[in-house]
């Protein structure tokens, strides 16, 4: 599968269901791409509601996505959106928050999109501290392109670039954003629709580099191919493997193709901000003779 | 509108180029940079990261070419003027940002300070051999716009310039320097303020509802807004409509592509610098940019000394190629003579525009210092025959 | 058209490039000629072969770079016996006399030499042995006047250490004026 979705079919004559979160969606842009039973649509929800509940300001929330499925949620939400290249919505970020410090901003990509073409980017924001809430959705392999091994996908697993099972170590996400340098890090499902929203309206609410990733069923291409079933049998496996951690040691966190799931929030520390270690520096070597950048 | 005194350092100074180019994008109201430390480019960067505290602005290091060829575009989006610096291995990187930067018409800057290549090559010593692959290096159908400064005093003009095209065509624009000009010290003259003209973005007065990112008027520009303004628009690269939103289809790609290409090559004679000199009534014409140029003058000193009727014709805008212009010198002299430092680029250019009417003779050279200018006088003696 | 080529060349660490700093700033910026500086080093920071090319003209400077020398300012053994060949035939050699030893010059070449590292410990700081030369340098050739030199090397060297400096470019110039003969 390859990007030719056509997506100038004018829907906007047709009738739209009277959904809550309908006003924070660009709305003749439904229907969306996804599949049915994908999850990435959930966690749209999810984060519509909590951008509702946290009454945040939507003229000065920005959200950037890179390539693949996920990638495709900037351009549906009603926000200042980017949809960048393969791999560095990240850095496109950084250098949208810091030109324009007022923005808060949101990158939601995938977890191919993150961190196997966008690691390095992820490492770098995350050691940094820049002032980013990354959402990643996992889903363990590449949608859009056909179901590849991604560096999330567990051993075992079967993937069309890895046909005979997958032999190599994924990565745990949350370790890695949490030895990084993360000042807040969590997991959830996407069974877990009313913790993931709270999840998001606390992570909204923080500074510095903040880390969510979600689980959720790819069914075309990751479920079907491996004999779990469809998206709601993935979903009734994440209600039955969920184990609630917080304050979990993210070494103790890593997800294998079955077997306990663990959630909650890892990671909840300050530190200060990129911008803020930098006005602060220049504060000192500077004296009155500096201007704070960004106010 | 005029400069921001704030970042003009007006004054007579001794600079390098990679200096005065520094000077030039802050004089031109840059704010923004982000860059990756590469041989022989990096001048550039660090005096920008020494000059800008205090001039109100933020450089960042990033962690490599493609993320600092994509933050100064986050950093466009986020109103600022931006630019980036490279060199070599750092251009082949930045190759994928400069379809983003053009397909979503991000105004930006990047300074190229060129080195022998390929890979690795010849990092401390010059080449002209990037000329094509930023024409041609990235993928798909686009233009850009190139400058050729052959001096410091030329890096910090033609910055400055660079900053203006940008904001006026919305196109990625290309100071393409070399190893020689970049390292070369020299008199730059930094007038005030008052003096440098500065085009400024093209803010939308549009309210939020009826502005639309991607319409436009006669002159094929849009205008543009940044995030956190209340417009909500979308920036992809993926091919996308008016109102900025994803539309795949051949019509789009058409309408968009066709657009995007023609406010540049419909504009390439208003674009185009050629200094020339003594080509009224030349029998050759030298056809040169960047630090070339200077070559080849001490080598046409030479053959007019030598009693040859020789014209120099020095292409200060490199691309859109002055095509035009080219082709009209051709139908007044007997032959070119084309001296660059790489086995031959911009001599497909010259060869396309003259057409097979007159010899188009090249001066190749692999890069790692200048031609001897006696190589580029042999030629013309050749030429003139 | 006059044109004038320079090569100073000695070891990184030196001052080489300061000191064609001052010389190009000293034409280009106060004696309203126009100077070319190319400066070359090794891929060693520190200690490797360093050396600065200077073009001083009444027009532009076309082509950049100095093949061979009019004049050779030489602070190391390795720079003279790697330069002193490229020497123009009738130009000068200036060198510290007591790190580089002439032995053949090439045909109808000028050496002038002075104790330049001497001079500088004589004023406490050995470092500004590049400025001794500097000094030398105008007083032998007076290819750029004293007072451009002077202003140069002001707005040239670190702040309070003006007086230094001026003293090392005056001792240099003085035995440049003695040996020249110039009154």
């Amino acid at each position: 599968m390859s990007e030719a979705i056509q997506d100038d079919q004018d829907l906007s004559g047709m009738p739209m269901m009277d959904n809550p979160v309908m006003p924070y969606l660009r709305q003749e842009r439904i229907p969306h791409i996804w599949c049915p039973g994908c999850g990435i649509g959930t966690t749209v929800n999810c984060f519509t509601r909590a951008i509702e509940e946290a009454a945040s300001d939507l003229d000065k929330l920005a959200i950037v996505s890179g390539i693949g499925c996920t990638g495709r949620v900037a351009g549906y939400l009603n926000l200042d959106s980017f949809h960048t290249t393969h791999g560095r919505a990240i850095p496109f970020a950084t250098g949208l928050k810091l030109s324009n410090p007022e923005l808060s901003v949101v990158v939601y990509s995938g977890d191919g999109d993150l961190f196997a073409i966008g690691g390095n980017h992820f490492m770098h924001a995350a050691r940094r501290n820049m002032d980013l809430l990354v959402v990643c959705v996992n889903n363990f392999t590449y949608g859009m392109t056909g179901g590849q091994v991604a560096p999330t996908t567990p051993i075992g697993a079967t993937q069309t670039t890895m046909p005979y099972g997958n032999f190599e170590n994924p990565a745990s996400l949350p370790f890695l954003a949490d030895a990084a340098g993360a000042t807040f890090v969590a997991r959830w499902t996407v069974y877990h629709v009313r913790q993931l929203t709270r999840c998001f309206k606390e992570a909204l609410g923080k500074k510095g580099f903040r880390f969510i990733e979600i689980l959720a069923p790819c069914p075309t291409l990751f479920l079907r191919r491996n004999r779990l079933g469809d998206g709601v049998d993935m979903v009734r496996t994440y209600k039955e493997k969920s184990v609630l951690r917080n304050g979990a040691d993210t070494k103790e966190v890593g997800l294998g193709l079955t077997g306990e799931i663990v959630v909650g929030t890892f990671v909840d520390r300050e530190r200060p901000t990129w911008l803020e270690s930098m006005n602060d520096h220049f504060g000192k070597v500077f004296g009155d003779r500096y201007s704070r950048y960004g106010g | 509108m005029t400069a921001d005194p704030k970042g003009v350092l007006t004054g007579i100074h001794f600079l390098d180029g990679d200096h005065a180019a520094c000077e030039g994008a802050l004089a031109a109201g840059c704010r923004f940079v982000a860059g990756y430390p590469i041989t022989p480019s990096t001048e550039v960067v660090e005096r920008f990261a020494q000059r800008i505290p205090l001039v109100g602005g933020l450089f960042i290091q990033m962690e490599d070419e493609l993320a600092a060829s994509i933050a100064i575009l986050g950093g466009a989006w986020g109103g600022k003027k931006v630019m980036t610096v490279t060199s070599g291995p750092g251009l082949s990187l930045m190759m994928e940002h400069l379809g983003l930067a053009y397909i979503t018409e991000t105004p930006c800057v990047f300074i190229d300070v060129q080195r022998g290549g390929p890979s690795t090559g010849l990092p401390t010593l010059p080449a002209q051999a990037d000329m094509m692959q930023v024409k041609w290096g990235s993928h798909g159908d686009y233009e850009i716009i190139a400058l050729s400064p052959n001096s410091p005093q030329e890096c910090f003009d033609l910055t400055i310039r660079a900053f203006n095209l940008t904001e006026q065509w919305r196109v990625p624009v290309f100071l393409m320097m070399d190893e020689v000009v970049g390292h070369m010290t020299e008199r730059v003259v930094i007038p005030e303020a008052s003096a440098i003209e500065i085009t400024e973005r093209r803010w939308t007065a549009k309210a939020p509802g009826t502005y639309r990112p991607y319409d436009v008027g006669a002159d094929r520009v849009p205008e543009m807004t940044k995030a956190g303004d209340g417009h909500r628009i979308h920036v992809t690269g993926l091919t996308h409509d008016e109102r900025g939103w994803p539309c795949m289809t051949p019509k789009q790609q058409d309408k968009l592509i066709r657009r995007l290409s023609g406010k540049i090559r419909d504009n390439a004679d208003a674009l185009t610098d050629i200094r020339e000199e003594g080509c009224e009534d030349a029998d050759v014409v030298v056809v040169s940019y960047g630090i070339t140029s200077r070559v080849a003058s001490a080598a046409v000193l030479r053959a007019r000394a030598a009693g040859l009727k020789v014209g120099h014709a020095r292409l200060v805008v490199t691309w859109p190629f002055p095509a035009a212009r080219i082709a009209a010198l051709a139908s007044k002299c007997k032959a070119m003579v084309v001296p660059e430092l790489n086995l031959g680029q911009m001599v497909h250019e010259v060869r396309l525009a003259v057409n097979g009417r007159i010899p188009v003779l090249l001066v190749d050279h692999a890069g790692g210092t200048v031609h001897d200018p006696q190589v580029i006088l042999d030629r013309i003696q050749e030429a003139a025959r | 058209m006059t044109r004038t080529e320079i090569r100073i060349g000695g070891l990184g660490g030196q001052g080489v490039i300061l000191s064609g700093i001052i010389l190009g700033k000293a034409a280009s910026i106060y004696d309203g000629l126009n100077a070319t500086l190319i400066q070359a080093f090794g891929p060693e920071a520190r200690g490797s072969a360093c050396s600065a090319q200077v073009t001083i003209a009444d027009d532009p400077v076309d082509y950049p770079y100095v093949l061979n020398p009019d004049i050779l300012v030489v602070m190391s053994p390795d720079a003279y016996t790697q330069f002193a060949p490229s020497l123009k035939p009738g130009g000068m050699l200036l060198y510290e006399e007591e790190l580089v030893h002439i032995k053949e010059l090439p045909e109808g070449v000028r050496a002038y030499g002075i104790g330049a590292t001497r001079i500088a410990e004589e004023l406490g700081r050995r470092l500004v042995l590049n400025i001794v030369m500097v000094g030398f340098f105008v007083g032998v050739t007076g290819i750029v006047s004293v007072g451009a030199a002077e202003k140069a090397l002001l707005s040239s060297v670190p702040k309070g250490t003006e007086s230094l400096n001026l003293n090392a470019f005056r001792r240099g110039f003085e035995h440049g004026r003695s040996l020249v003969g110039a009154a």
